[in-house]
């Protein structure tokens, strides 16, 4: 125990820890997230693929990590089959968790995912410094080993998190295409609570063929104009009438298709505490997010509006077709984790199939 | 503005009490201010004078009124106010709201209630209805039964099975509540529940159960936000209030936290909350089941806690929801720039830790459970679970040094302190570690989890890991930093390490500092900023921590900040009142131009509010942690006289250290403080003082007391049990005393003091500058000598001193003034008797009635004395205490209803939770308003009377003839009634409680047929001293007005006798 580490940014500055998880000097984009629960679903969010991750909540590993289990080829406990992040950064890890549904230590997980994590980091100032300067490249050297920086967004990132063969679940009456940009698992377990086959294909597979009743656009990692396939895709089901429902990245490709613009924000949101407002409604609401890029609404074609907008920077939130059933969030009504707030928009969705299938 | 609203009530709490603290004046200040902001008229109905909330420009009116229906119908209709607030004033002001909408009188006077309607008010406080509520949504509560008799209650067990929590409904912070394993326990415990509620709960026991509590606010458009979320160290069974609670919460997943923040928003929504809610569950330490366990529909003792730990001022935008607001047209206001629609992310944790008092209580019982006994809280921010628990340990100020290296602390039978806690638990759990329990142990007896316990069990490794060295030298670095990082002060190290003992521990202290700072080992300042970093925020709200490298603020060190040393947890002895006082002096050094600072760690208080002040530090007040702020903020001064003791204890030590301490100097502070030097002073002034002696062995004792006579007063310096002052009047009591409850000896002297009776107690609380007296206020107590100061009734002006008494008074105060050559506040305590004036105690600070005279007088001392601590120009003010044509009483609040066995008594011992001042055009208006404020009331038809000694048998007679020409009839023991008739008054004889004859006192007391219990305690033998126990803790528990001194009955009697409730003046304090 007790292995030095370190970790260099590319500006130059280096903060001085502790080694946990497993010792490998590792490199990657850093970005911080303030969410204070939730560790194991954000470390298997695909959308952290590359990302060397902080927590600004100090306290971490308390409660251990659960059981890695499957039901009906779904991870129930996880939101994707493996740890994706780079690295965890934290202030103060728990070596002694406890919990009644704890498997095993957080250290062990990173250790049998062999994902290195450093403690006794400032982590505070070291969000400071990613928050006024954008995220950064850095790199975390244990026992002085260097590696090579790394830029994940120069990868096709979303490429390597999505799934390579189509993969069905359930066996519902609404048909739901979902094009797997990186999915979190409970996206899918949100759909599967309603009556539906879930369909689930790799990002740049063609579905405008295929029979569907709804299109679903997953969440993902990195830049959404490397998914240049995918938009295509969108594009010509656009042009379709059937209904659409995109999440995070999902919302940015569709934005794109729709011939609006995305842009790197100054301060991401990676956060479980982020409001929203309903545009043109009284209505608001806390969301779980973690994007980098956002969709500019000022940029919006005429037959697309606002869906939602944050309420401290104003940045878009969601976007929606005035005639057409065609929506999508920039944050996670899915949650896991995060707040719950926003899970109506899958039954909201589920019914919009159901009922564009009946007019039919 | 969102309506048509110009003038509204806010109804305050009241006096401080257990359960209903300075939570509500910092949630009714944020009220008023949210509410000002608006250009509305607000009117105040609060008696009680000692908070920020009564101060000049907070309110446009204030009432020091009782905050009963009687009283805020009659304001309501001189007011013709539009709208009124009732959830800014605890479980008071919503009970005294509650009647009011039931009486029909919001209805007739067109008031409309802002905020939570009343009947969603009304769903959450009866137990039926919230059940039935809850369950409409399919959201689990305890499985309970309401019910009306003890027979019923033992019926309802039958059904849910033993264990069982009992609790009365509608009562505060649950008052008359508790735990039963057994029919007999039941029998009990719903004797006592019935006497406070006609509604008593019997509920399936989750003890063990892990307890959450979420703060979520709702506006009218049903947008809803959980602001925080807390847990408590100590699992279900303790009640909150009683509880370590760590926020957020540590032990809850992803899937629990959120399950149970999305029933929180359900139940609010569907109770149809605008405002603040706060939802408390019980969650299964094995699975995700959970209870609700209750919902407060209004600001509570949590709320406050959770916007000092968020930085979420939860009141302040609850009262604006109220006006009609919607969350998200509010700013966030640490930010200014975000949305109040938002939940904060907290990069720290904070740790909550009561502060209890029971050793001030003869008898009372230290088990801690469903009831709430503490007094106050203390907060601690830090990085690490380790960090929080040991600046909370030190927070609370019972002369303890962190979780390890701490005096001995023993226990009879260490298993069962751990199963059934007192206040002493967490320290308990040292012990165990020490002798070798294991965590798994530990948790079977406390069932707290196991997280917490290994955390613990960390401290305790570095404990030992830092006593394997003798030299700091020898210390590895990385070992005196983690100790840092895991919460270790100075003081710790230096024992751990250096073995210091009490005489060298001040140098070694210093030592350890200059070793640390040496090796660049100095805590970090950082930010509160409600986002985690996330957005920037100019925020002033800071706290110091190990864990981290960088400041979040840049220094100045331009010599233009004042500190403000705060006055820590509220307790007995220093409450609201320094906060007052704290509050002042920070507004006056911010008007006189300089930065001010405070330092100060009660969640309770308006001082820690972070817009009260230009900086503020939420952190210990140590000298270590003085210290390290001073280093930063390179002070022009400290002002350490308006925070109580915690402060002027401190004077010395920081003077030491160099620090610039304002105002009278530490050397002078000293002399007054030290009972030689003091002495000293007065004779060389020619000022009299009670003889005193302090004595080191049983023979001096003895000697002395032949010379003075008794009774005589005893100060040990050592106490092994109960009290630490008592009275005693013969040898045999003084013998029992010293042998039973003190150590006399070389290493522990005995201050004995020649005890004045039926001497006359008078105070000065003044203004100096330069050893000349600016202002000062003389007042003077109803009670004799012998009932603390605290405890005391105190009227102001003076109605009954003679010129001469002031005017020496007077002089005597300007000679110690200019002897110690004060500049600042102070507090001198007199005997009176006969022409005789003596000085009992001189305090060279603010003193627990500067708010009191200040208000009373208009003349704000505080003001005054920190314009002249800052050497600037200086206040003067002309009037004195003879313009006054009206009197203010200022009269304490007891808690003794809350203390499970506690004898009610008075003594030299301070046992009230706090106070009320009223203001009336005589000594008997304001008297009878400041009793009902205390929660007395006018008895209907049945007084029962045992008068003790003769004197106060005397004193009582003639308040006896008024209550029998009233009509009223009166009951009393043998020797009282004996002693009435003999004088012409006729009353009932009630046998004592030992005796086994009808009709006995406690049958009465039980079926409540007495209005008022007049009960003088005697000091004679043991059974009669029993009895008046009994009879004084009967009235307590079956909740009747109670009365033990003769001269404050005699006030009280009198004062309702020849004035009838309408004849009570409803005037403002600016129509005086």
């Amino acid at each position: 125990m007790s292995i030095q580490a370190k970790i260099l940014l590319e500006n130059g500055m280096e903060f001085v820890g502790k080694s946990f998880g497993f010792p490998k000097s590792t490199a990657g984009e850093v970005v911080f997230n303030t969410a204070m629960t939730g560790y194991p679903e954000s470390l298997t969010d695909p959308s952290y693929k590359g990302q060397i991750l902080v927590s600004t909540y100090p306290l971490i590993g308390n409660y251990g990590v659960p059981n890695h289990l499957y039901e009906n080829g779904l991870p129930t406990t996880f939101e994707s089959d493996c740890i994706q992040i780079a690295a965890l950064v934290v202030s103060d890890y728990s070596f002694e968790h406890s919990h009644w549904n704890a498997e095993k230590s957080l250290a062990q997980w990173l250790e049998e995912n062999q994902i290195p994590g450093i403690y006794g980091i400032d982590t505070r100032e070291l969000t400071k410094v990613l928050r006024d300067s954008g995220c950064m490249l850095g790199k975390i050297v244990i026992n002085d080993e260097d590696v090579a920086w790394y830029d994940p967004n120069k990868d096709n990132l979303v490429d390597q998190v999505s799934i390579k063969e189509k993969q069905v679940y359930g066996n519902g009456k609404n048909k739901i295409m979902l094009v797997d940009c990186g999915v979190k698992a409970n996206i899918i377990r949100s759909l599967l609570k309603y009556d539906t086959t879930v369909i689930r294909v790799p990002w740049n597979y063609d579905f405008t063929h295929d029979e569907y009743d709804g299109l679903f656009i997953s969440n993902g990692p990195g830049d959404p104009s490397l998914c240049e396939e995918t938009i295509a895709h969108i594009k010509t089901a656009i042009n379709g009438d059937k209904p659409i429902f995109g999440i995070c990245l999902g919302s940015q490709l569709l934005g794109i298709a729709s011939g609006a613009t995305t842009y790197k924000l100054k301060y991401g949101h990676r956060s479980h505490n982020q409001p929203v407002q309903e545009f043109g409604t009284n209505k608001c609401y806390i969301t779980s997010q973690n994007h980098g890029f956002a969709v500019d609404h000022s940029k919006l074609t005429n037959d697309w509006e606002p869906y939602f907008l944050n309420l401290n920077d104003g940045t878009c939130e969601g976007i929606k077709h005035k005639s057409k059933p065609i929506f999508a969030t920039q944050f996670h009504p899915e949650a896991n984790g995060g707040p719950t707030d926003t899970r109506f928009l899958f039954e909201k969705f589920i019914n919009i199939v159901e009922q564009h299938k009946h007019n039919k | 503005m969102k309506n048509d609203i110009q003038k509204v009530i806010v109804l305050g709490s009241g006096a401080l009490k257990i359960g209903e603290a300075g939570e509500f004046d910092y949630s009714g200040s944020q009220a008023l201010k949210a509410l000002r902001e608006e250009g509305i008229e607000t009117i105040l109905i609060n008696p009680n004078i000692a908070t920020v909330q009564t101060s000049e420009g907070i309110a446009d009116k204030i009432y020091f009124l009782p905050v009963t229906p009687e009283f805020v119908e009659r304001v309501i209709q001189k007011e013709h106010p539009q709208g009124i607030l009732l959830a800014f004033g605890g479980q008071t002001a919503l009970n005294c709201g509650t009647a009011l909408y039931d009486n029909g009188v919001f209805e007739k006077y067109g008031v409309q209630v802002l905020g939570t309607p009343v009947q969603a008010i009304k769903n959450t406080e009866d137990r039926d209805l919230f059940i039935q509520k809850l369950n409409e949504i399919n959201v689990k509560t305890a499985r309970s039964e309401a019910v009306e008799s003890v027979e019923e209650a033992v019926k309802a067990v039958e059904k849910l099975g033993f264990p069982v929590i009992v609790r009365a409904a509608y009562a505060l912070g649950g008052l008359g509540s508790g735990f039963c394993s057994n029919v007999e326990e039941l029998k009990k415990l719903c004797e006592t529940a019935f006497a406070y509620s006609s509604q008593v709960l019997v509920e399936e026991s989750l003890k063990g159960w892990k307890e959450v509590e979420y703060e979520v606010v709702r506006d009218r458009y049903d947008n809803c936000i959980t602001v925080c979320n807390m847990e408590n160290f100590d699992p279900l069974g303790i009640h909150t209030g009683e509880s370590i609670v760590v926020a957020p919460s540590q032990t809850l997943s992803n899937a629990e936290y959120h399950k149970l923040r999305e029933l929180a928003i359900k139940i609010v929504r569907h109770i149809g909350i605008v405002g603040e809610c706060n939802v408390q569950y019980a969650l299964d330490p094995n699975s995700e089941d959970y209870r609700v366990i209750e919902v407060n529909a209004r600001l509570s003792r949590s709320s406050a806690l959770a916007s000092k730990a968020t930085g979420y001022p939860l009141a302040f935008v609850a009262a604006k929801l109220g006006l009609g607001y919607g969350l998200f047209e509010l700013k966030n206001s640490v930010t200014k720039t975000t949305s109040a629609f938002f939940e904060p992310a907290l990069d720290y944790i904070v740790c909550k830790i009561p502060r209890w008092d029971l050793g001030k209580f003869a008898g009372v019982s230290k088990e801690i459970g469903s009831s709430m006994k503490s007094v106050g809280e203390i907060m601690a921010i830090g990085r690490t679970f380790e960090e929080v628990i040991q600046k909370g340990l030190r927070m609370i100020g019972q002369g303890m040094h962190g979780f390890v290296a701490n005096h001995d602390i023993a226990f009879d039978d260490l298993d069962h302190e751990l199963q059934k806690p007192t206040d002493m638990r967490i320290f308990a759990i040292n012990i165990a570690l020490a002798k070798g329990y294991s965590v798994d142990k530990i948790h079977d007896l406390t069932k707290i989890d196991k997280w917490f316990l290994e955390k613990l069990k960390n401290i305790a490794a570095i404990q030992i890991k830092l006593s394997q060295y003798d030299t700091l030298q020898n210390v590895p670095v990385d070992l005196l930093r983690e100790a840092k990082v895991r919460g270790f002060s100075d003081f710790q190290i230096a024992r751990l390490v250096l073995k210091s003992s009490d005489n060298d521990m001040e140098d070694n202290i210093d030592a350890v500092r200059k070793f640390r700072k040496s090796h660049g080992i100095v805590p970090v300042v950082k930010q509160i900023d409600t986002l985690a970093a996330e957005y920037p925020a100019q925020t002033n709200y800071l706290y110091l921590t190990y864990s981290g490298e960088t400041h979040d603020i840049a220094f100045q060190y331009d010599k233009k900040s004042v500190i403000v040393l705060g006055s820590g947890a509220y307790r007995i002895g220093s409450s609201v009142e320094f906060d007052w006082c704290g509050i002042n002096a920070l507004n006056t050094i911010k008007k006189e131009g300089y930065r001010s600072v405070m330092i100060n760690y009660n969640p309770e208080t308006v001082s820690t509010d972070y817009d009260s002040c230009d900086r503020l530090y939420f952190d210990e007040l140590t000298l270590e942690r003085v210290l390290d702020i001073c280093d930063l903020e390179a002070p022009h001064g400290l002002v350490i006289s308006t925070g109580g003791q915690i402060p002027n204890n401190l004077a010395m030590r920081l003077y030491n250290q160099n620090v610039p301490i304002l105002g009278t100097s530490p050397v002078n502070i000293d002399r007054a403080e030290d009972r030689h030097k003091f002495s000293e002073m007065c004779d060389e002034l020619g000022i009299d003082q009670p003889r005193w002696r302090e004595l080191t062995s049983m023979d001096d004792i003895f000697e002395f007391v032949d010379e003075v006579g008794f009774p005589v007063l005893i100060r040990p310096s050592y106490v092994l049990s109960g009290a630490a002052m008592n009275v005693v009047s013969n040898k045999e009591e003084m013998e029992h005393f010293l042998t039973l409850a003190t150590k006399v000896s070389k290493q522990h002297p005995v201050v004995v003091t020649q005890f004045i009776e039926q001497a006359k107690e008078i105070e000065i609380d003044a203004v100096a500058q330069n050893g000349e007296v600016l202002s000062y206020a003389i007042s003077e107590h109803v009670e004799f000598a012998g009932v603390h100061s605290g405890d005391a009734t105190m009227t102001f002006p003076p109605q009954k001193l003679y010129l001469e008494t002031v005017r020496r008074i007077k002089k005597i105060s300007r000679a110690i003034a200019k002897s110690l050559e004060i500049s600042g506040p102070f507090n001198i305590q007199f005997l009176a008797k006969d022409n005789d004036i003596k000085v009992i105690e001189c305090n060279l600070r603010a003193s627990r009635s500067f708010p009191f005279v200040s208000k009373v007088l208009k003349t704000n001392f505080i003001e005054q004395a920190t314009q002249v601590m800052l050497g600037g120009k200086v206040t003067k003010f002309d009037k004195s205490l003879f313009d006054l044509d009206y009197v203010g009483i200022k009269a304490p609040q007891f808690s003794f209803a809350r203390l499970a066995k506690a004898d009610p008594v008075l003594g030299v011992d301070m046992s009230s939770t706090g106070e009320v001042g009223c203001i009336g055009d005589n000594f008997y208006e304001a008297i009878l308003k400041s009793m009902l404020s205390v929660g007395y009331t006018i008895p209907k038809q049945n007084i029962f009377l045992s008068t003790g000694p003769t004197k106060s048998k005397l004193e009582l007679l003639e308040p006896c003839r008024l209550l029998v020409k009233k009509g009223y009839s009166l009951y009393g023991t043998k020797g009282t009634v004996e002693f009435l008739r003999d004088h012409g008054v006729e009353a009932t004889t009630m046998h004592w409680p030992d005796e086994d004859l009808q009709p006995n006192v406690m049958d009465f007391i039980r079926q409540k047929h007495f209005d008022l219990v007049i009960n003088v305690p005697k000091n004679h033998s043991k059974s009669e001293l029993d009895n008046d126990y009994s009879i004084r803790r009967g009235a307590i528990d079956y909740n009747i007005p109670l009365l033990t001194n003769a001269r404050l009955a005699n006030a009280f009697i009198t004062a309702f006798c020849n004035l009838s409730m309408d004849e009570l003046e409803i005037k403002s304090w600016n129509e005086y």
